[in-house]
């Protein structure tokens, strides 16, 4: 790769780490919690995020970056208040500036950005013309010997300042402009400079990576130290800086004089442009980011090969185990507990390589506020959201299928959820609906929550709906979990008008589909008039997964736990033939249809006897349970998911393979499928018979 | 097809060759991976049956196609001596079995000639060229056309 371009890469994937703590910063400014730590926090993200910018020419994006930056540094000095009506602008703002990334690093589209800049401008009480001025000052940075201003006219106030600056060669390694901090003091006031050129050496002996100049500064017109603190903030721990407030009455003689061209070459700046990004190149490195814990950026690939490598190790110890027990050595041997012992350690880096892969649900969880915003525009509700449990962590693959369905569900709780305002005040709630994001670990899972105070899900129109639809017979008996469940149905769509939110025709059965193939289970609790909650169960990995190992004739094959109600072994009086060639297995009086896994998938000498076997009751979405037959259960543990589709093609009723103790491969069943296509084999077979006959 | 590269001019590459059903295959070096002997496989369901099942290739699900089935030229018996290459050609990794390996082969780009018309049949498909070298008869097969025919494949829903 062509090293601009990884270098713009990196640039991008901080941005997204930087819009992060903008927007989480922002959010607790939201909430009232506006320190300054956090005021800064945000400060700095968009700084960088400008800084970076200018670098790569994304003029569009550094020129709306500045307005924002502008109106930050105002929130930052107490200037500005952060209140409501403001960090709404603000996060709106921040909206936008996530948009201009995205541009930049897709290299195309357009950004509106016009009415949140005009209202930042309105905050940061900067006429248009003002703007203009500050943009160009934005693009027009030369690197000229010297352009500080100084204003011989004395200034409003009275606070005289004394200022000696020498910069360490740290600060030019930083890439830090001291004419640029020159200049900002030229804003605070009146500014005399004097440069300090006895630490000049001969030009023989001159170093360029030394620095040899100071500065001894006298500002007139500023009241406030912390201002002139914060022109050096990102510097302060690369020069020499002594304040000191003058009395204004000392007749000093003062020599105003500036570094002329002649001596330039002696700065040991690189003339590099632009200068002004340069500078803010080195911001990141502000001490407030020195807390934070230390990590690396690893390829995932390197990763994935390291979770495979570990798997198969896994396997090969599963391997080595069972053959050692072959050879009739009792597990108390001494190679019996070193193999226990080699055990206990790989499962240990198993679940320590797997932890690499994990991640913060949070990174999910921050996309969701702006969608919250958006939708609360476009439907006049107000909305509150509330994350929880955000540092929860959970597989990289699993976060990534994550989004949509949370997106999906998000959508819904407001749109469908949520009352409008006023609907919310006669029913004697608060005008502001409530809608919680939760995530945190259960049992070895992940269980997301989305949970609203809306107005619960009516099941009568439900019902109605469902009716209408010929998704469920008039006369149908449903308990309340399975009318809430009936909104999963496909084409199912209880909102009277099509919105632009929700109801685009994808709608809940898409989630539920999401959610099952990530192995997962989605769940409804909801009260009439006081809210939903939608649970997603989900596992912690996609690499491994916790099945029932059966044996079928001569195969062994892979049941999903998730999908498995309970096993039992039929009497021969409960197994009732049904229809053509069907059977039905009456479990304690209620008949569910009985299918054999051998005939399904045609395994050769697998037990014509049912009865003799066992059954496995599952689940399967949208069908309900169905019994499958079996010849023995040969336990219950966990295995690695072993795709070869991409290898192959998917094979209709398989959903992976795995690889057992014996080194063989076992097939993991895809029940849904299995379950679709014994549905159909027995329509198929109807038909026939109805042909043939 | 670095081989190639590093002699152009010449257009030189290198096959390997294989015995199915008595007629003598080639394919090229490059891409196969490795040759190892038969083991049983995991049969898959409701495949056609020119794909014998799915081994275990150190940790990773490989699946194996049968070639003789594969070129409608009737099933293997599968026993100790026969061989799986390893194949890897357009992003698949697939076995292929055979009854086995003779040789290696360098031929150059004149001495491969196109397929007669006579032969352009369905199940021919596969066939790059063939080559003729001091008498013998190779057909060479085009590996990459091999591994990815089968997400097209309408025998396996027929299967099903």
């Amino acid at each position: 790769m062509d090293p601009m371009e990884a270098i713009r890469q990196t640039y991008f994937q901080e941005c997204d780490e930087l819009l992060l703590a903008m927007e989480e910063g922002l959010i607790a400014m939201e909430d009232g919690e506006a320190d300054g730590e956090v005021i800064n926090a945000v400060f700095r993200a968009v700084h960088s995020i400008k800084g970076g910018g200018g670098a790569f020419g994304y003029e569009v994006l550094v020129g709306f970056a500045h307005v924002f930056e502008t109106v930050l540094d105002h929130v930052r000095s107490g200037k500005l208040a952060p209140n409501g009506d403001v960090v709404k602008v603000l996060l709106r703002a921040g909206d936008v500036l996530s948009d201009h990334v995205t541009a930049a690093r897709n290299g195309a589209g357009e950004v509106q950005d016009g009415d949140v800049k005009e209202e930042l401008n309105a905050l940061s009480g900067i006429s248009p013309d003002g703007d203009d001025a500050a943009a160009a000052e934005m693009e027009g940075v030369v690197f000229t010997p010297i352009h500080v201003e100084i204003d011989d006219a004395p200034g409003p106030a009275p606070g005289t300042w004394r200022i000696r600056f020498a910069p360490h060669p740290g600060l030019y390694a930083k890439a830090n402009e001291p004419f640029l901090l020159l200049r900002e003091l030229g804003r605070l006031g009146s500014v005399e400079v004097r440069a300090d050129l006895s630490g000049m050496p001969e030009l023989a002996a001159l170093d360029s990576d030394q620095a040899y100049l100071a500065w001894d500064i006298v500002l007139r017109g500023c009241n406030d130290r912390a201002k002139i603190d914060e022109v050096f903030e990102f510097v302060t721990d690369d020069c020499e800086l002594d304040i000191r407030e003058d009395v204004p009455l000392a007749a000093l003689e003062i020599v105003t004089q500036t570094p002329s061209p002649a001596i330039q070459p002696a700065d040991p700046t690189p003339a590099e442009s632009p200068p002004t990004e340069k500078k803010t190149a080195g911001a990141p490195q502000a001490p407030a980011e020195a807390a934070t814990k230390q990590t690396i950026r690893v390829d995932l690939d390197k990763v994935d090969r390291l979770v495979n490598l570990v798997g198969e190790l896994v396997i090969t110890q599963a391997m080595l185990t069972q053959r050692v027990m072959e050879c009739g050595q009792a597990r108390s041997s001494t190679i019996g507990a070193g193999l226990n012992e080699l055990e206990h350690l790989l499962r240990e880096l198993q679940e320590s390589v797997m932890a690499i892969r994990t991640q913060p649900v949070k990174s999910v969880f921050q996309r969701m506020p702006r969608l919250v915003r958006e939708l609360a525009a476009q439907t006049n509700k107000q909305v509150h959201l509330t994350l929880d449990g955000e540092a929860t962590e959970v597989d990289k693959t699993v976060i990534e299928r994550l989004g949509e369905p949370l997106t999906h569900m998000i959508r819904n709780a407001i749109d469908h959820g949520l009352e409008t305002t006023e609907e919310r005040l006669s029913a004697g709630k608060p005008a502001e609906g409530k809608v919680t994001l939760s995530a945190e670990h259960r049992g070895g899972r992940i269980v997301i929550e989305v949970t609203d105070d809306g107005r619960g899900i009516d099941r009568a129109r439900v019902r109605a709906k469902a009716v209408e639809k010929g998704l469920i017979s008039p006369s149908a008996s449903l308990s309340d979990e399975e009318t809430d469940n009936l909104i999963f149905l496909p084409g199912f769509s209880t909102a009277n008008q099509v919105s632009n939110i929700s109801g685009r025709g994808v709608g809940l059965d898409v989630v539920r589909r999401n959610i099952v193939d990530l192995g997962g289970r989605i769940v409804i609790g909801s009260v009439a008039g006081k809210g939903s909650r939608f649970s997603l169960t989900l596992p912690l990995t996609l690499a491994v997964l916790d099945g029932m190992v059966v044996a079928v004739g001569n195969q062994t094959f892979v049941l999903p736990l998730t999908h498995i109600i309970e096993s039992l072994r039929p009497k021969e009086s409960d197994i009732r033939p049904f229809g053509s060639n069907g059977r039905l297995l009456n479990v304690r009086g209620g008949y569910v249809p009985l299918v054999s896994v051998g005939d399904l998938l045609g395994v050769e000498d697998a037990a014509e006897d049912l009865a003799a076997g066992v059954v496995i009751l599952v689940e399967s979405e949208g069908v309900g349970r169905t019994a499958f037959a079996v010849d023995s259960i040969i336990g219950q543990r966990q295995v690695v998911i072993k795709s070869f589709e991409s290898n192959f093609r998917h094979i209709e009723g398989i959903a992976a393979a795995t690889i057992l103790g014996d080194g063989r491969v076992a097939l993991i069943l895809d029940i849904d499928g299995l379950v679709a296509r014994c549905r159909e084999k027995s329509r198929s077979s109807e038909m026939q018979q109805a042909i043939g006959a | 097809m670095s081989l190639n590269e590093h002699e152009t001019g010449q257009d030189r590459r290198q096959y390997i060759t294989f015995l199915a059903t008595g007629q003598e295959f080639a394919a090229d070096i490059m891409t196969i991976r490795e040759i190892r002997g038969w083991t049983d496989t995991t049969a898959l369901p409701h495949v056609p049956d020119y794909v014998r099942g799915v081994i275990n290739l150190r940790g990773m699900v490989l699946p194996v196609i049968d070639l003789k089935a594969r070129l409608g030229l009737g099933t293997t018996e599968a026993t100790a001596k026969h061989v799986i290459i390893v194949v890897n050609a357009g992003e698949r990794t697939i076995g292929i079995l055979v009854d086995a390996v003779s040789d290696i082969l360098t031929v150059t780009s004149a001495e491969i000639q196109s397929v007669p018309d006579v032969m352009r049949e369905s199940q021919n498909e596969y066939v790059e060229g063939i080559a003729v070298l001091d008498g013998r008869m190779v057909t060479l097969l085009g590996m990459t056309k091999l591994t990815s025919s089968f997400a097209a494949d309408k025998s396996f829903e027929q299967a099903a």
